[in-house]
């Protein structure tokens, strides 16, 4: 067998083993907050798979994103507002009740995620390059004000809510129960993410990556493929806001920021862009650094510079390229 | 099959193209032939859509083409080689040729991996290799291969030959033999004319944006001095 794919497969496997291991390694520790972190973890790296979707395997560099995580954790916190409030979501042009069940807010906070990402593609990917950046964050911006000046909805101070969503069967408000929910989501999206980019839908938006023209040459309208991706990215980093509004029981507009945005490009370069895999190894090398350095100085992100410039110069395709030797495709 | 009326187009505020008439009749090989920067590959990207048309008129299976989008064009069934050979270097060689994969000419009998690889063998050995990761020649052929992967009624090769070694060469040359044996509608932009005007049967001559001569191989291969005038032959 290809060394580099035993390699990639045993880093695959043991990841996986540890992932799947660590609530009870935590409680046998005695240390249940690493529940928590690697909850946490869990979710920043949905959020950046997603993201590496567009940029990875679209090159469309987005430093907005984080408005569809915030978008996602809106959803769940605005729904738990009216419940906690015993107040009707809309009086016009039908009464709609509140809801505080998974199954209800979770597809709801996805679909306008995703909608959200629709909509603002649709006017962003008419532009490429620096403009696109820009439009990108612009928008994100925009909508990080509208939270802001949400005064119902707490505005700077955000939402908190009473209890996590509802599901039937599990207790979300354990946990590990909640981990565990946060495991399966990650690893569904990247199964799914998986399937796309290696099928002819994502065949169309990689070639489109390097030669858009030639691409439409082939009889492909590359806009609809892009918009297309770029709204699957922003149900997946809508997911991600669920999980995140759920994990904290608090949602604030500092969720939509472009600072967050810059966070999840952070982790995808770190991990390895265009990997799917990278970019979960970039949220955890990310997140584990900010939790132990945070403990000696408040100014961790000093560490964080010189080791991410070392894997940009040294690592291919960041940490994940490090580890398996290779990365899976080649540019 | 397909046809150019007075076609004129611009790069920017410079015109390039001044009126070109063409006409490609279905089955036949047709070559656009003409010094460097004379307008050959303004006329491919007119009729690809990828160079607006400012004025004429592009008819392709009985349809004005001149406004469409690229993509649109290409799923009437126009597929094309261009210059540069433009494979996409992120995808694998099986990628490259089944992300094209279309039947935009509802052949009974359409072109798909195990067919484009049987006219160029050479590809299946280097069936899992990255675009970038081929030779020159190859990724050539990879790019005509991909272009008859959307089963196109019009093949257009933009310079398909250029800076490869005559072995390779005479491999392209050898496959769009094959295609015109298929009945392929192909127009070629070479400057190989010795083997142009064994193959083709059609050549049009353009000079400064403009189509100044049209005529079959026997015409053109007897006409020394009309080789001398355009093409510096």
């Amino acid at each position: 067998m290809n060394p580099a794919l035993s390699l990639r497969k045993f880093v695959l496997g043991t990841g996986l083993v540890v992932l799947l291991l660590l609530p009870i390694l935590a409680t046998v520790a005695g240390d249940p907050y690493l529940i928590t972190l690697f909850s946490r973890i869990l979710i920043y790296a949905l959020a950046a798979v997603s993201l590496d979707l567009i940029i990875g395997y679209g090159g469309m560099v987005s430093l907005g994103h984080a408005a569809f995580v915030g978008i996602g954790a809106y959803v769940v916190g605005i729904l738990a507002f009216h419940m906690q409030d015993g107040s009707a979501l809309a009086s016009w042009p039908f009464e709609l009740q509140s809801s505080n069940a998974v199954l209800v807010v979770w597809p709801a906070a996805i679909l306008i995620s995703a909608s959200m990402a629709a909509l603002i593609g649709a006017v962003s990917l008419r532009t490429r390059g620096m403009q696109f950046i820009m439009i990108t964050l612009a928008f994100a911006q925009m909508l990080f004000y509208l939270a802001v000046s949400l005064e119902v909805y707490g505005g700077d101070d955000g939402i908190s809510l009473w209890s996590r969503n509802e599901l039937p069967l599990i207790d979300l408000g354990d946990d590990r129960a909640f981990y565990y929910i946060c495991l399966i989501c990650l690893l569904i999206f990247l199964y799914l993410s998986d399937r796309l980019v290696f099928s002819r839908f994502g065949r169309v938006v990689r070639g489109a990556k390097v030669n858009e023209l030639r691409m439409q040459s082939l009889g492909f309208p590359t806009y609809r493929y892009k918009l297309v991706c770029f709204s699957i990215a922003g149900a997946g980093a809508g997911l991600a806001g669920v999980l995140m509004a759920n994990q904290s029981e608090f949602v604030s507009p500092s969720l939509l920021h472009w600072t967050h945005s810059g966070e999840l490009i952070v982790m995808v370069l770190l991990g390895g862009m265009g990997t799917l895999i990278g970019p979960v190894l970039g949220a955890a090398a990310m997140l584990l650094m900010e939790e132990v350095l945070s403990a000696y100085t408040e100014h961790w992100m000093v560490f964080l510079g010189p080791f991410l410039i070392f894997v940009v110069l040294f690592a291919k395709r960041g940490i994940y390229g490090w580890l398996s030797g290779t990365g899976v495709e080649s540019e | 099959m397909l046809t150019l009326q007075g076609v004129e187009a611009f790069y920017g505020s410079s015109q390039v193209l001044f009126g070109v008439d063409l006409q490609l009749e279905a089955g036949s090989v047709t070559t656009l032939l003409g010094r460097n920067g004379m307008g050959k590959t303004s006329v491919v990207r007119a009729i690809m859509g990828i160079l607006p048309v400012h004025a004429g008129v592009i008819r392709f299976a009985g349809r004005e083409i001149q406004l469409m989008p690229s993509y649109s064009i290409a799923r009437l069934g126009i597929g094309m080689v261009p210059e540069g050979r433009q494979i996409f270097p992120n995808l694998t060689l099986r990628e490259n040729l089944l992300a094209a994969a279309a039947n935009y000419s509802g052949s009974s009998e359409p072109y798909d991996l195990d067919h484009v690889l049987t006219i160029f063998p050479k590809l299946g050995d280097r069936l899992s290799h990255f675009g970038n990761q081929l030779s020159g020649g190859e990724q050539q052929m990879l790019a005509v291969a991909r272009a008859l992967m959307i089963n196109p009624r019009v093949l257009i090769l933009d310079e398909a030959t250029e800076g490869l070694a005559p072995l390779i060469r005479a491999e392209i040359w050898r496959g769009l033999n094959i295609l015109k044996q298929k009945g392929q509608t192909i127009l070629v932009i070479d400057k190989n004319l010795d083997v142009l005007l064994r193959i083709a049967d059609h050549h049009h001559i353009i000079e400064n944006g403009r189509v100044v001569w049209s005529g079959s191989s026997a015409r053109l291969a007897a006409d020394d001095a009309l080789q001398e005038r355009y093409l510096g032959v």
